[in-house]
């Protein structure tokens, strides 16, 4: 009677194993690429920022020291928290439609949203170029329509780099909303309209509560997105808006001080870091897969 | 805009419930008739059950009493309003949704204040409101909990309380006891009958299941494919359904050709049966034989009994009664339920045995075998 039972026992304990073995062996190759395309670099990385000639912390004092770095950092950082906000201004009304329109007008929107995805970001960054500058079409309709006598100076300073990187980060804002939206369940906005609550007041107390996963997670990713965002900045900003990326460009390429390149990475890379575990602890429902 | 919604919560308390009133209720999809011409009177304070298979339109018609959706043709009348165009958050409406929908990112005490809240009556008032709703549902305490915590009973209490916190005049529910186990559902049965007895408001309830639909209700209206069939008492509807539809659909009827034989006769073969009701006037007709309301009888019979005689082709035990399969002469197998207790299976003979089943002429229904 046992003598089976525990050879039963004995092969689903073999079997557990092998099921392991196959685990780990399916994903030996990610792995070995993440520790050899990342880890890897990463390491040599923060080595090079503390070793020159010998250990020392030289290029971090100069990060602290020097005010150009805490200036260029605050503007990066205050340049990422607009481009959340102005995305997900503009974001929410586009992945509230796509998520409740009939599946025909949401496959269009949502393929509006990424198709841009496909064209690279230098060119649609000297797109907006050409759209943008003095001589380009939006100065050219805002004189038409009588706004403006001369034209705005669009290009070559913040403004242009902002109204680039929207278009270009829109789509990280809206698809991470899109998803959020989708599972709110139509029951629970028929019972608040059934329960009294008004469109404002559901909208407030219902609908956006139960979209914020989507809105942390969006925000979040445009914000860190940007915090190293480097071509379009580079090509609008017209060399005014010192972003971190371009310190970090600026000391390789003008330089070729590779030390302080490697520590301004560093300390960027902490930031991000911060902000996800910041953001982990504030919201651990977007990060998680179970909910509701 | 205060003093309008203070207005509404004023009159709610004042009348505790509302006549509806459903006139020309039409919806088509393109070529679809979800609904076809569908007019219901429903009295203040009755519990109105919509009973019909899936597809039958009760859904479109909660919905369109909800607010949630709009009619191809006809209106809806709560007391002498017409409410057809009234968005759903002012009708005053407690609606319990099939699957609870909770808030699931507020405490109970939230969800079941929601209502309250919404109409912007001060905290001071609505926490005693909350506290007297969750009571009323036996989860006085819960306040603090979340809807992840609660089973699936208590996430049933927790929507009927928010649905009644705020002294509606009208109660929806859209199949809400169906996630339930057999069990917990029959308790939330008698305790919503007598909830319903307590509070007063019109009920209309949604359900597929006719045990539920018969023991709640006062009326019951039955939809098949978008019409309305039969609205009855439960008595009378199942006493006494009025087509093929409803004898087939309300009970466990087995539904048999007859011939008619004069004004109150009917044959099965060579059976003669007699009827206490008046048989539909003209075309082919049925008879809709319940398979509790046929009794085993003597061969001879007992005075005044319709008899059938047959043979015995099945014998099904399903704990509280055996469900027997009889092949009549002359073909047709119906079937019947017979107690299972000592004497009740003593009468059943072995398979392929002869038996002679009787049925009182006032349980000898006959319907048109024409649908409508």
């Amino acid at each position: 009677m046992i003598a089976p039972l525990a050879k039963a026992q004995t092969s689903l304990r073999d079997s557990g194993r092998s099921e392991e073995l196959l685990f780990w062996l399916l994903l030996a190759p990610a792995l070995l690429m993440v520790a050899a395309l990342l880890l890897a670099p990463l390491t040599w990385l923060a080595l090079q920022s503390v070793w020159e000639n010998g250990f020392t912390l030289e290029n971090y004092r100069r990060l602290v020291v020097e005010p150009l770095y805490a200036r260029s950092f605050a503007l990066t950082f205050r340049l990422s928290l607009e481009m959340s906000a102005v995305t997900l201004l503009l974001g929410y009304p586009v992945a509230y439609a796509a998520a409740h329109l009939s599946s025909r007008w949401r496959v269009l929107v949502l393929g509006l949203v990424v198709v841009p995805f496909w064209t690279s970001v230098l060119v649609r960054s000297y797109a907006w170029l050409v759209l943008l500058q003095r001589t380009g079409v939006v100065n050219k309709m805002l004189q038409a329509l009588g706004l403006t006598n001369a034209p705005v100076m669009l290009v070559n300073n913040e403004i242009g780099v902002t109204i680039a990187m929207a278009h270009i980060l829109l789509p990280f804002m809206v698809l991470p909303l899109f998803a959020a939206m989708e599972k709110i369940p139509e029951e629970l906005i028929r019972a608040a309209a059934s329960l009294g609550g008004g469109p404002l007041y559901t909208f407030r107390r219902v609908y956006l509560p139960l979209s914020m996963p989507g809105v942390i997670a969006g925000s979040v990713l445009v914000f860190v997105l940007s915090l190293g965002f480097y071509v379009t900045p580079e090509l609008l900003g017209g060399g005014r808006t010192l972003l971190v990326s371009m310190l970090i460009s600026r000391n390789i390429q003008l330089y070729d001080h590779w030390g302080a390149a490697s520590a301004i990475s560093v300390a960027l890379l902490a930031c991000v870091l911060a902000i996800l575990a910041l953001a982990r602890t504030l919201a651990p429902s977007a990060w998680s897969a179970e909910d509701r | 805009m205060l003093a309008r919604t203070n207005d509404v919560v004023h009159d709610m308390t004042e009348n505790a419930s509302v006549g509806v009133s459903i006139r020309g209720l039409s919806v088509h999809y393109g070529a679809f008739r979800a609904l076809d011409n569908v007019s219901l009177d429903i009295a203040p304070g009755e519990f109105m059950s919509l009973l019909g298979p899936s597809g039958s339109g009760k859904t479109s018609l909660l919905s369109i009493l909800g607010g949630f959706a709009a009619p191809s043709a006809g209106s809806i009348w709560f007391g002498d309003a017409d409410v057809t165009l009234t968005p759903p958050h002012r009708r005053g409406i407690g609606v319990v949704f099939q699957n609870y929908a909770l808030f699931p990112h507020m405490t109970v005490g939230e969800n079941v204040a929601f209502p309250l809240r919404a109409r912007r009556i001060a905290k001071s008032a609505w926490r005693a409101e909350v506290r007297r709703a969750l009571d009323l549902v036996e989860l006085g305490g819960f306040e603090e909990r979340s809807v992840a915590q609660l089973s699936g009973g208590q996430r049933q209490r927790v929507a009927l309380a928010r649905a009644i916190v705020f002294h509606p005049k009208l109660i929806l529910m859209d199949e809400p006891l169906s996630a339930l186990d057999k069990q917990l559902r029959e308790s939330m049965q008698i305790e919503l009958r007598a909830l319903h007895g307590r509070l007063g408001a019109t009920t209309v309830y949604v359900t597929h299941d006719q045990r539920e639909a018969l023991t709640m209700s006062n009326r019951i209206a039955v939809l098949k494919a978008g019409r309305l069939v039969q609205v009855d008492t439960p008595e009378r509807l199942y006493e006494n359904p009025q087509n093929r539809f409803v004898a087939s659909f309300i009970g466990e009827a087995t539904l048999v050709p007859v011939q008619r034989v004069g004004t109150d006769c009917v044959s099965i073969g060579s059976a003669v049966l007699r009827s206490t009701r008046s048989l539909p006037a003209s075309g082919p007709l049925l008879i809709a034989l319940q398979t509790e309301k046929l009794v085993v009888a003597s061969p001879g019979g007992e005075a005044g009994l319709n008899l059938l005689s047959g043979v015995v082709a099945d014998v099904i035990y399903q704990g509280e009664s055996l469900r027997v399969f009889a092949q009549l002469e002359g073909g047709p197998v119906i079937s019947f339920r017979q107690p299972s207790h000592h004497a009740g299976r003593g009468q059943i003979p072995q398979r392929g045995g002869a038996i002679t089943l009787g049925l009182h002429p006032s349980d000898t229904i006959i319907v048109s075998a024409e649908d409508g």
